[in-house]
């Protein structure tokens, strides 16, 4: 009986999407599988496959390479996968920089670009493509939903962020929203382990809420020796910093702590429940944000390859910008830069059957594009 | 600024520079006596983390990790001194760092191969959690203090080894004179293997004790052995008693270059860009210091007599 339906359903997809289906489309994933920043990769890639695998369209290959965060490896990877294996789409991309060293050459060639993660302000404004595309936000959004909650609830906060272009763009993002007294704005080095010297100034700032944005391991160590520290004020960040990836290595001493998403995995939707389902029974696991995102990226060009060939760019493209599809996170609809408009969620850090997660508190932002978006003109 | 937080921000240094000065100790002590460059110094770090996470999560009690981790790391090292560091003695360091170079790489995808890609949890023993109050109404994580005193503890038996012992005193026979020490009948193959795993099992310690205060994942030794690695050329390269100095030195820098410069950008300049400019600035100030002390001092602080 299941292969019955499983065989009537794969007709009726066949018969639904007709003629351009049979258009074979190759994809090229570049991410980042080794090194401290795995975690990420790894449910970017899971995320994206789950997609591909429960289209069940054959005519889509994807081919995965470890990016080793390294921007210059990305350029290499990018270069082979665009001449060599001659595939249509790229994406994948977890970092900002590595996507800055790949996206203007990749887009140049003709090659679309969907983004799974990565959304620097640099290809959100003026420097936005016709054929770049981003699934998951712009890199301020969930800084600015922290600032706007912050705005509300704290008079003085400490606001922390790694030095490098994203980070600053993090703490930009918040202070467009927030703009109560600091009591403190400190960059760190990429990749530091040890905020020690961070949390004393902390504890001695007199602040009411402290922001952080510390992706990956930062963000663990941080958490971590916070707790130790036995300095009581609240913590808020950016849903990454306590993300699925990160709670089991952070353990209990993340509860409580705020972040801004626009997916938690208890999102009381159809789409979003058997997501998760499909997700835990595939790799049995909790998803990451990275996984909804690469999941709805993966969406996205599934519902554009359905629809027209990839080879007739303006036509995939067209069916891109209609972003018909099912995401987990609810409304999604593309913005003129090609920037997602959803909506964004504030979260809180809980403990559910013995397993850390992120409970969704509140609605901070409606259908939330971005600041850029006014200066792209295509 | 008060006195408090200047006083918590010198601890910070001084456990930074503890830590270092696990990880550098061994290091030198290989460097010194068999004249080996071990960039896998790092993955045998990792190794002691992973060790001690993995026993904890298993058995429950971070102590039996810790054992784990000394034990992990020094087994490690010595199988590694048998298998590849062994025919590398008579090499130039070109040969010594590719082949280190690639232990690294096997070591992390080792790791990557057991345990998966997602950081491993380590928290601190109940024993040591919370905080201190110190005079000045400053407050400090027992863990951090705890690191400290387990520092001054090894520096002190490393000392001891070192100066008091029969196998100290071949460590430093054989730092003088690697072929005299042979023909005077002391079987050297086994010292450099003690020595080895010796080095091994201080850097897997710092990672364990580390290990709880940060996230356990592969990849996490490179950063501190570059840091390392600017502590034994400031402290000169075969010393002791230079890590040590050198660690201390690295540590309280770059704590405090962290904390202090960005405030005092901030009396020229708005805040938001002293804190970007100064974070720059600090994360090269260790590297300056280097300098500077390499130009007056080209061997660094303490060279060792011989070499």
């Amino acid at each position: 009986m299941k292969k019955m339906l499983a065989a009537a359903t794969m007709a009726l997809s066949l018969g639904a999407s007709g003629l351009a289906m049979a258009e074979p489309l190759k994809i090229g994933m570049i991410t980042t599988l080794s090194g401290g920043g795995a975690g990420l990769g790894v449910d970017t890639r899971d995320g994206f496959m789950l997609a591909i695998k429960q289209s069940g369209n054959e005519d889509i290959t994807v081919v995965t390479e470890d990016d080793a965060q390294k921007p210059e490896l990305a350029v290499q990877i990018a270069d082979k996968m665009i001449q060599s294996d001659q595939v249509d789409v790229l994406t994948g991309i977890v970092w900002s920089n590595l996507l800055m060293a790949v996206v203007p050459g990749a887009v140049a060639q003709g090659k679309f670009y969907v983004s799974t993660n990565a959304a620097p302000a640099a290809l959100a404004g003026q420097g936005c493509n016709k054929l770049y595309f981003n699934a998951a936000y712009q890199n301020d959004n969930l800084h600015e939903a922290m600032g706007e909650y912050a705005a509300k609830t704290y008079k003085k906060m400490f606001i922390l962020a790694p030095n490098y272009p994203a980070g600053k763009d993090s703490l930009t993002g918040f202070k467009r929203y927030y703009k109560g007294e600091l009591a403190g704005e400190v960059y760190t080095k990429v990749g530091q382990t040890d905020y020690a010297a961070e949390i004393a100034q902390m504890r001695a700032s007199g602040a009411d809420g402290i922001f952080v944005f510390l992706p990956g391991g930062m963000g663990i160590s941080f958490m971590k020796q916070f707790a130790q520290s036995g300095v009581k004020i609240p913590v808020m960040g950016p849903g990454f910093s306590f993300s699925q990836d990160v709670l089991p290595a952070i353990g209990d001493a993340a509860l409580g702590a705020k972040a801004s998403g626009q997916w938690a995995p208890d999102f009381d939707t159809d789409v979003s429940k058997k997501f998760l389902a499909d997700f835990q029974k595939e790799y049995n696991r909790l998803p990451s944000i990275y996984a909804v995102q690469a999941y709805d990226a993966a969406q996205l060009i599934l519902s554009a390859a359905a629809e027209a060939s990839v080879k007739d760019a303006d036509a995939f493209r067209n069916e891109l910008l209609k972003a018909d599809i099912k995401s987990p996170r609810g409304n999604f609809k593309f913005n003129t830069n090609q920037h997602p408009i959803q909506d964004i969620y504030l979260t809180e850090v809980v403990k559910k059957d013995g397993v850390l997660t992120n409970k969704t508190v509140e609605k901070i932002f409606t259908d939330h594009g971005d600041a850029y978006a006014k200066d792209c003109k295509i | 600024m008060t006195i408090a937080l200047a006083l918590e921000q010198l601890l910070n240094g001084i456990q930074l520079g503890v830590m270092l000065f696990l990880m550098a100790a061994g290091l030198t002590l290989i460097f010194g006596v068999m004249g080996l460059i071990n960039l896998a110094h790092g993955s045998l770090y990792m190794v002691g983390a992973f060790a001690c996470a993995a026993v904890a999560a298993w058995t429950g009690s971070f102590w039996l990790g810790l054992i784990a981790s000394l034990a992990c790391a020094a087994a490690a090292g010595a199988i590694v001194e048998l298998a590849v560091i062994r025919r590398l003695y008579d090499r130039d360091h070109l040969d010594q760092v590719l082949a280190t170079f690639a232990l690294i790489l096997i070591f992390s995808e080792g790791t990557r191969w057991l345990f998966g890609d997602f950081p491993l949890y380590l928290d601190i023993p109940a024993l040591l959690q919370g905080v201190v109050t110190l005079p000045g109404d400053a407050s400090y994580p027992v863990y951090r203090l705890a690191i400290i005193a387990v520092g001054a503890l090894i520096a002190l038996g490393l000392y001891l080894l070192i100066g008091k012992t029969r196998l100290g005193m071949r460590i430093r026979a054989g730092e003088s004179d690697r072929e005299m020490i042979g023909a005077l009948g002391v079987d050297i193959r086994t010292l450099y293997t003690l020595v080895f795993a010796l080095g091994s099992a201080l850097a897997g310690l710092a990672g364990a004790l580390v290990g709880a205060l940060q996230s356990v994942q592969v990849g996490m030794g490179e950063p501190v052995l570059i840091l390392a690695f600017v502590v034994i050329v400031i402290g000169g390269i075969g010393s002791i008693k230079g890590a040590l100095y050198g660690a201390l030195l690295v540590g309280v820098t770059d704590t405090l270059g962290r904390f202090l410069l960005p405030q005092f950008l901030a009396l020229f300049v708005d805040p938001s860009q002293a804190g970007m400019i100064g974070g720059a600035m600090a994360s090269m100030l260790i590297y300056v210091v280097m300098a500077v002390i390499l130009a007056v001092k080209p061997r660094g602080l303490f060279p060792p007599a011989h070499a």
